[in-house]
């Protein structure tokens, strides 16, 4: 019993879970049932998985010990580049493919940088920030191209499917991706190299694990996600707006923070970072259904992260010192 | 002098010849020359910056070599990374802990060289049932006694943590090891397993490198001693012809 008590107090996304439950139970009082209704679950979940393909990137990047601020105008870069190229007459599946690869291009820059000059990804990244959000507006010729809803195969990211068409189709892609991620970081060989990486980077060099081909792999994946995120926003407005993701970038740190990924590197979980997204998803419309002034909301998460930080290495702490039998 | 056979006709394991390493400015080896002989223990000693660290990090692949030539079993070889010295048998224990706090005894008894279910591209499933069931039988072999290999090493105390690091050389099956300071920081307790294990090397047909600052550990356990100063070699003997004295002497 101790040792499971011990156990749960080491994982800090239990405790984001444990929060989450007593959010939308206070939520769902608070709005007096409107939270928990069908049709406001469908705006969340509707919504959710946005944030949450860049959480999940952002996340498995932090747990590799880098940083990527430049995940908020990737978001808007690679569907504004889909749009631009549909408009030129490529078809969507060319057209977003290229999307992706100008994505997955930024994410090797951002590392090979990174690694190559021994520079902070903070830096490297937010350069990347300045100059992919740029080209977005330049690409865009000032006004957003729309898109031709009757070339893309709309069904396969953004309709209502499933029971009382409670999910978009964009909620299964999140879906599949996050468990694959999430397996890709706990259970196999380059996940072992991802948080020995993170770790103790010395200790992944002495033992021969390619530290820096597993960063700039982390780059990319972060990258990529962030890309087919922003498509899937711009596919359910129907226009790229080269505004979108402004802040996103920060939102996904506090998500991966919230649920427990450590700044520093090699601690975290795939989980952590689903369930801090979907926690600022839910305090955003919660506040929004108990009509509280919704300035609070930037408030609330700001708070939200600060107090996870605090907690989680106390928790921790406790976990540590908490006596089972020797090991 | 040449690489190939020694005077009592024995070919040593590793030769180095005439080894040198700048670090931008600092001049760390100034043409080291070395044989380490098959099963034959050596305690490498030295002040601080005498370039023992530098010496070993070459022959383990993490620095590259600026100058000289090093023979594995005679042939050349070509160190250029930590895994070609792994794949010549040579593990390291290094003097900053080459574990990562925040992963399982049996997550970090295999970074790098994870037994897998089944890969593609390199990538693959890890297989962590034999993970956990080698590194309970490696940790034993070197009579450790750890509850659970799913413990994080940040959990251990710093002779667990070595012990973990010398099970892992082990489990390799290395045919040289070599321990970089292995016994510091450690309870007297702890530092007599160590020497115990560098003893115990012989029997088991591994070539050990001990690095030390305390003389009667390396007498303790070495069959030769081998002291450094400022980047080179300067004194090369048998125990059995040299004393404390002596190694103190020239250092
Ligand atoms: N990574 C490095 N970058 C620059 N200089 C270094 C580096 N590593 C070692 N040196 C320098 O090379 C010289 C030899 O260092 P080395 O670490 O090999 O000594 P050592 O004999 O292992 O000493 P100690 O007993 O303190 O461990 C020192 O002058 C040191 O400052
Ligand atoms: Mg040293």
């Amino acid at each position: 019993m101790r040792r499971l008590i011990k156990i749960s107090l080491q994982k800090p996304e239990l405790a984001a879970a444990l929060l989450l439950l007593c959010l939308i139970i206070f939520f769902q009082v608070m709005s007096q049932g409107v939270f928990l209704s069908l049709a406001n679950m469908r705006g969340v979940f509707g919504l959710m998985p946005e944030m949450a393909l860049v959480a999940i990137g952002v996340t498995l990047l932090m747990i590799c010990g880098e940083f990527d601020l430049s995940v908020g105008s990737v978001f808007a870069l690679s569907p504004m580049a889909m749009a631009v190229l549909m408009t030129m007459g490529w078809g969507f599946w060319p057209a977003m493919l290229t999307g992706l690869l100008v994505c997955a291009a930024i994410g090797f820059i951002n590392g090979w940088l990174t690694i190559k000059f021994a520079i902070p990804s903070f830096i490297t990244t937010l350069g990347m920030l300045f100059m992919a959000r740029s080209l977005t507006i330049v690409i865009s010729g000032g006004f957003p191209p729309r898109l031709k809803a009757d070339e893309i195969p709309m069904w396969l990211f953004v309709e209502f499917v499933g029971p009382g068409n409670l999910f978009r189709a964009s909620f299964l892609w999140f879906v599949g991706i996050a468990v694959l991620v999430a397996l890709l970081l706990s259970k196999t060989n380059f996940g072992n190299w991802v948080r020995a990486t993170g770790g103790f980077l010395p200790a992944a060099n002495a033992m021969g694990i390619p530290s820096s081909k597993v960063k700039i792999a982390c780059f990319m994946i972060c990258s990529v996600l962030a890309g087919l995120a922003g498509t899937i926003q711009v596919l359910r407005l129907g226009s790229p707006l080269p505004s979108i993701g402004e802040g996103l970038e920060l939102a996904a740190v506090a998500a991966a923070v919230i649920g427990g990924t450590s700044l520093l590197g090699g601690i975290g979980s795939i989980t952590g970072g689903i369930i801090g997204a979907i926690l600022i998803r839910v305090i955003d419309n919660g506040m929004v259904l108990s009509q509280v002034n919704s300035n609070w909301f930037k408030f609330a998460i700001g708070a939200l992260t600060i107090l996870a930080v605090v907690g989680n290495s106390w928790l921790r702490k406790r976990g540590r010192a908490m006596k089972v039998e020797t090991v | 002098m040449s690489a190939g056979v020694a005077a009592n006709g024995e070919q040593p394991i590793i030769s180095v010849r005439n080894l040198h390493k700048w670090y931008s400015g600092v001049h760390a080896l100034k043409g080291v020359s070395l044989d380490f002989k098959r099963n034959e223990a050596v305690g490498l000693v030295g002040d601080n910056g005498a370039g023992k660290s530098t010496l070993i990090s070459i022959l383990a692949g993490l620095h590259p070599k600026d100058e000289g030539e090093i023979f594995v079993e005679g042939r050349p070889a070509e160190i250029n990374k930590p895994r070609d010295a792994m794949n010549l048998g040579i593990e390291t224990i290094y003097q900053y802990n080459s574990m990562v706090p925040n992963m399982s005894i049996a997550r970090n008894m295999f970074i790098g060289r994870e037994p897998m279910k089944a890969a593609f591209m390199g990538v693959g499933l890890l297989d962590e049932a034999r993970m956990r069931a080698e590194s309970v039988a490696a940790i034993a072999n070197v009579d450790l006694h750890l509850r659970s290999p799913d413990a994080l090493v940040g959990e251990l105390s710093g002779g667990q943590r070595q012990g973990v690091a010398i099970a892992r050389a082990m489990h390799f099956k290395s045919k040289v090891m070599i321990l970089d300071e292995p016994t510091n920081h450690l309870s007297v307790k702890e530092t007599t397993k160590v020497i115990g294990f560098v003893k115990s090397l012989k029997e088991q047909n591994v070539t050990g490198i001990f690095i030390s600052h305390n003389m009667h550990h390396v007498f303790a356990c070495c069959d030769r001693v081998v002291a450094m100063a400022l980047g080179k070699v300067v004194l090369d003997k048998p125990i059995s012809e040299t004393s404390i004295e002596e190694v103190h002497d020239v250092l």
